[in-house]
Formats: C-alpha cells, structure tokens, sequence
C-alpha cells in the first residue's frame, strides 16, 4: 500500500507553482515547503537505478514465540529489504521514518542509491510501523527513544545473522531519516556498549530534535482547519470533493501527472489546506500505531479489552476512533501511564526531555562518525532546533535551502550527498 | 498439466476459496474472558465519517482480500519472480508493449461506446501506428508523436452513461472491483473473446489451444509484472479501506462525465 499512501497525499495536494526564480545554485523546485513534503521528488528528478537487483525480502523472527492475534494473520515476522553485492563491500542499516514501512518509496531509493555504489543494505521498518510492533517491539508500545533502540538493535542483530553466511562485509553503518534518524543515533550509543557492529559511519537525514516539539508542530498544522482536528471527517471530505470536481471541469484525460501539476499550477489548495492535509496524513498513520498496539497490548483504549478480532471483522469504526485521536492523547492517556508504570517517579517531563537528542548531544558532539542533512525549511523544527543542530554538528551538517520535510531526499543530489557521506573515506571533522 | 490435473487444481482453487469465505461463519467463541468497553469510542466524535465507500458485503470481500494474498504468496508472485529473473529487461519491456498494444482495442471499442470521436481516433491512431511502425506492438512510438494513450473499458462506459458504481466488490485474482465494473469485466472479456474467435490466429497452426493458453498465461504474468501492488505490504492495519477508498475514487472521477465550464 506504499505506493497508495503515495496516491492519497500526491493526490490530495497540490502545490503552488514555485515563484521566480531559484535563489541559488540548488536544482530542487519546489519552493515552499508544505508543497515540498507533499510532492516530494518527481521521476524526473530522481536518478535512474539499476532495472535489476539483487535483493531479497527477509522476514525475521525476532521475538521467538511471539504470539500473534488472528486479525495479523498477515504478519509471519519482521520484514526488512535486503540488497546484496557478490563482493566484499560495506553494508548500511537503513531505518524508515515515523509509520513507514522497509518498502517505503524513498527508503528504497536510498537503499538504490547506495546498492549502486557498491554497498550492501537492509533495510527496517520503522519503530512505529505495525509490523514492527506486532513482530519486534518488545514492549509493543511504540516512541520510547531507548526502547525503541534496543528493539532495533535485536531486529539488526537477527538481520545480520541470518546473512551473515552469504556476503562479506567490510564495515557497518548506519542511517536513518525523520523519526528514524533520532533511533539511529540512539542504536549507535547502545553500540558503543555491545560492539556487534561498531559503525563506521551514521547519517541524520532531516531528524527532529526533540519527538514531542516536532510532533506538536504537525498536530498544529491539523488546528489551522475550520472547526479543529474533532472535525477532520468533515475537512477531509471537502477536500476531496473539491478534488474530484476539479478533475471533472477540466478535460483531463486519466488521475496523471498532467492533471496533479494542473492542480499545483492552479493553487487548488491554500497554504493552510495543504498543511491540514499534512496533519491529516499524520493522524492516519498515527492511527495505525494507535490500533495495532492496543492490539498487541490488549489495552482497551480502542478495542474492548478481551475483543479477539477475526481477520474479516470490520474495523472501519476502530480506523474513525484512531484517526480522532491526537500524538497527546496517546501520550498522556496511554504512553505516559505505562512507563510511569515501569518507571515510578517518572515526571512527564522528564519522558518528554528523554525523548530528545539533547540527551545525548554528549556523545553527538564527542563522536565524528555522525553526519546530518536537513532542510532550512522544514517545519519538524523550529528555528532554535535548526541552529543547535547547525551548532553541534558544525562542518558534518548539511543543510539544503529548501525541500521541507523530506520533500527533496529522493533528488539527485541529495542522493548523492548520501552516497558521498558513506564512501569517502574515514572520519574527520571533530569539532563542532 | 493434463486436462485431469487442470481441473483439480481449479477444484482445489475453488475449494480454498469457498473454505476461506465460509471460515468467518464457523469460528465460535468458547470461555472467552469477558468484554469491557474501550477508552475511546466512535460514540463520542461528532464528525462526518472519512473514506466510506458502500461495502455491504464486506466480510466476503475481506476474505477474498485475503485469499488474494495467498494466492499472490504461493502462486501468483513466484511465478513473476521466476519470469522476471529469466527474462532480460528488454524483452520484459516489449512483452509489456505487445500487451499493451492489444489492450487498445478495448480502449477502442469503449470510447467508441461512449461516443467520444476525438479520442476513439487517438486510440485507433495508436493502435495502427504501434502495430505497424511499432513492430506489431512491441514498441509505443505513438506517444512520442503526441498520440495520448486513453484507458477504457465497459464499467467506464457504464458509469459515462450515468451508471452508479453498486457495492464494493473484490474480486478473486482481480482484486478491487465494484459490481459495475465487474459486470463491466464480463462484457470486455466477451468482445475480446469474440474478435479473438472471429480472427482464430493460431488456427492454422494445429495447436491453437496450446498457443492461446500461452499467451493468455503470458498476459496475466505481464500485468501482475506491471502491477506494484503488494497485498499487505503496508503493514498498515487499515489497509483494506485505504486500498477500498483510492480504488473507488478513482474509478468514480476517471467514469463520470466531464462537468461543462462555467
């Protein structure tokens, strides 16, 4: 369903027409940077990969014995994408960013990217993935930084050794975006302790600072729509109609390429549409996280404690539940309680502060094998976010005019910024 | 295959089917521990409801949904994978023309149906242009002469005609479908079934049967190679609504009449 989630927020938006000219020498289009994030890159700015790979689905028992309720039929263990080369090479762990799964359209541009200049890869799901929390999370309850590093970390240890008998490897390394890059660092700090891997290297690609303020701007993005997040039902079907009557004044030939830059050239949507369409992105893969771990967890919180849901069992009202419920209901009503739970004494804001690369910018700022890309514009941090990581990585950050969250992470040079970071040899550049 | 082995493996095809669509209606509950209400309910929003579509048959098609999936897991997939490893990249590519090229006929004859003179000419222009110039179909030089290719077919023509999509319906091996474009589905394969009788092109062979099992097998392993679809592979619990949701909007905005300009 990745390339319909795809369709859903391509479909949905539209983006104003980049306005005069480009301010420097960076070819990425698309100016602002809710439009960025929405569009991303188009196919013909993203560089052609090899047609064929050699690559395999791994599906790993992570959790022996695990049990799995019927209505995961579906899910046989954790899956991850595994690109390989006939030659000793270095290989790079891959994590998806917040819900997306190991075949999440930029992870495997990534991993292509990276597979054509010779590296070995695999690639994870993200932490807050449902399959990841059915099949590898320990806890199964999903956006704690340290656990969910430790959960990371067995799922790599597994990956690894159930090829370690097919390839040779030359170094590890590690790279992760969004939500994805914070686990990163956080797996490269446990590292430190157990020594599996010892990576060489670990790329930040458009990493938050802290979880909870990046999520906060998101879910502020959903309270710009008329009547708040509660009426999101009501937002979202007036922007589809719009959408589809569009579609039908005009003399468009099929749901195309043609027709979706007809609606950016148009400005269909306004700024503050297109940012609820964000918003409302997120609360459906939210949704997702929500359900399938009071699943796991026979919690209670959307599904009747005890309900065994069969695999043909409607769930569309537990999909209208979810989607309603905000990152702080889950924290405060679900998330907190629990590890208060593990942890007595634990304040709120202690969790939120643990949450946050600041907690180990020590070891950030000690270690020069870390490297970090971001954009100026995208809207996961704010300004004192952006200019401490500009401040703590120093020369081993790059940061890009523009491309939003994520938008421009597919282009052709930002790709090749990747494959540079891992290639080029050694570490260097320890100061800030 | 013998023709005995044929029909076992449909028999056993069908038998799967029929057993996965009935398993919902045999599962009963014994010492369950009891239920309690949930935390939140759908009683407490006061919202319109997102991403409907009319699905009163959902538990059907929920077991079709997934008797999809293992139909893909077990034969379906390998079966494409095996193709795609052993065929290079090339002749994937004109296999996927050729086919292509045949499909122009039912965008024909549709947009025909619907009276619609500019494009039924574009699509003729390609088809001519494609299997003449373009070797029989194997290569598409007709969209680089600006010939727009135009995808149709009998639920489109309905739905142009004012026909409603009915219930959601998921097909087995097909997948998504309504009850209109399944209907529509039926009639498409009878006119290609029709011209194909008419012309008989392998009959002169002696082996018409075996040829045209082969091209037919070939043509479904080309458009499941086309197809990127991965039943499940979201891993998103939600899934079928989603996939049920895109199908419908889709087919409901690509059917209808174009509205006039104000």
């Amino acid at each position: 369903m990745t390339h319909l989630r795809l369709l859903f927020i391509t479909c949905l938006v539209l983006l104003p027409l980049p306005s005069s000219a480009a301010d420097s020498s960076y070819g990425y289009p698309i100016q602002g940077s809710y439009e960025a994030t929405i569009i991303g890159t188009t196919a013909n700015l993203i560089p052609e990969f090899p047609a064929k790979m050699r690559t395999r689905q791994l599906v790993l028992d992570v959790i022996p014995g695990r049990q799995k309720p019927p209505v995961f039929f579906y899910d046989k263990g954790l899956r991850c994408t595994f690109a390989y080369q006939k030659q000793k090479a270095p290989l790079v762990f891959l994590i998806a960013g917040a819900g997306a799964s190991d075949r999440a359209p930029k992870l495997l541009s990534i991993m292509k990217s990276l597979y054509q200049a010779g590296f070995h890869v695999i690639t994870l799901p993200s932490p807050s993935n449902a399959n990841f929390i059915i099949s590898a999370s320990q806890s199964r309850i999903p956006g704690d930084l340290t656990e969910d590093a430790a959960d990371l970390y067995r799922a790599m240890e597994t990956a690894w050794k159930q090829v370690e008998g097919d390839i040779e490897v030359s170094s590890f390394n590690l790279c992760g975006y969004s939500l994805g890059a914070s686990q990163a660092v956080a797996v490269a700090k446990l590292d430190e302790e157990r020594r599996v891997f010892t990576f060489r290297k670990v790329l930040m690609i458009n990493p938050t600072v802290s979880l909870y303020s990046s999520v906060t701007r998101i879910e502020d993005m959903l309270k710009q729509i008329p009547g708040g997040p509660k009426k999101q039902g009501i937002f979202f079907n007036k922007m589809f109609s719009k959408f589809s009557e569009y579609y039908r004044y005009g003399n468009f030939v099929a749901i195309n390429d043609d027709f979706l830059y007809s609606i950016y050239a148009e400005k269909l949507f306004s700024h503050e549409e297109t940012g609820g369409l964000i918003g409302l992105t997120f609360r459906i893969n939210l949704a997702g996280m929500i359900f399938a771990s009071d699943v796991m967890t026979n919690s209670g919180y959307v599904v009747p404690k005890n309900r065994v849901l069969s695999p043909t069992d409607s769930l569309f009202d537990y999909f209208l539940v979810s989607t309603h419920l905000s990152f702080f209901d889950y924290f405060n009503e679900y998330f907190y309680p629990y590890f208060q739970k593990q942890r007595p004494g634990l304040t709120k804001q202690a969790l939120i502060e643990s949450e946050s690369i600041r907690s180990i910018e020590g070891y950030l700022k000690s270690s020069a094998k870390f490297g970090m890309m971001t954009n100026e514009n995208d809207f996961i941090l704010t300004k004192a976010e952006l200019d401490y990581l500009r401040q703590l990585f120093g020369e081993r950050s790059k940061i890009y005019p523009r491309g939003g969250h994520l938008g421009n992470i597919e282009y052709k040079e930002n790709l090749a910024y990747v494959v540079n970071f891992f290639t080029k040899e050694g570490v260097s550049h320890d100061k800030p | 295959m013998t023709n005995h082995n044929r029909y076992r493996a449909r028999y056993c095809i069908f038998a799967l089917m029929l057993g996965l669509s009935l398993a919902g209606c045999a599962a009963t509950m014994v010492n369950t521990p009891v239920e309690e209400p949930p935390r939140h309910s759908i009683s407490e929003f006061k919202d319109q409801r997102f991403a409907e579509v009319a699905d009163p048959w959902e538990g059907f098609n929920r077991n079709m949904y997934r008797f999809n999936f293992y139909f893909d897991t077990y034969l379906f997939l390998p079966v494409v994978n095996g193709y795609e490893f052993v065929t290079p990249t090339f002749v994937q590519e004109r296999i996927s023309s050729f086919y292509n090229n045949i499909g122009e006929v039912k965008n024909l004859t549709n947009s025909l149906f619907q009276l619609k003179g500019t494009e039924s000419a574009t699509t003729l222009g390609r088809f001519l242009t494609n299997s003449t110039i373009g070797l029989g179909g194997l290569f598409d030089p007709a969209t680089s002469f600006g010939l727009e290719r135009h995808d149709q077919d009998f639920g489109k023509t309905l739905g142009y005609w004012g026909s409603d999509s009915g219930p959601y319906l998921v097909l087995p091996i097909f997948g998504p479908s309504s009850v209109r474009d399944t209907g529509g589905l039926i009639v498409d394969t009878g006119i290609t079934y029709g011209i194909y009788a008419g012309i008989d092109p392998f009959g002169s062979t002696g082996n018409s049967f075996a040829i045209s099992s082969g091209v037919t097998t070939l043509d479904a392993v080309d458009s499941r190679h086309q197809q990127s679809f991965r039943y499940y592979e979201s891993g998103y619990p939600f899934e079928y609504y989603m996939v049920r949701f895109f199908y419908h909007e889709k087919r409901d905005m690509e059917s209808r009449k174009p509205l006039p300009e104000n």
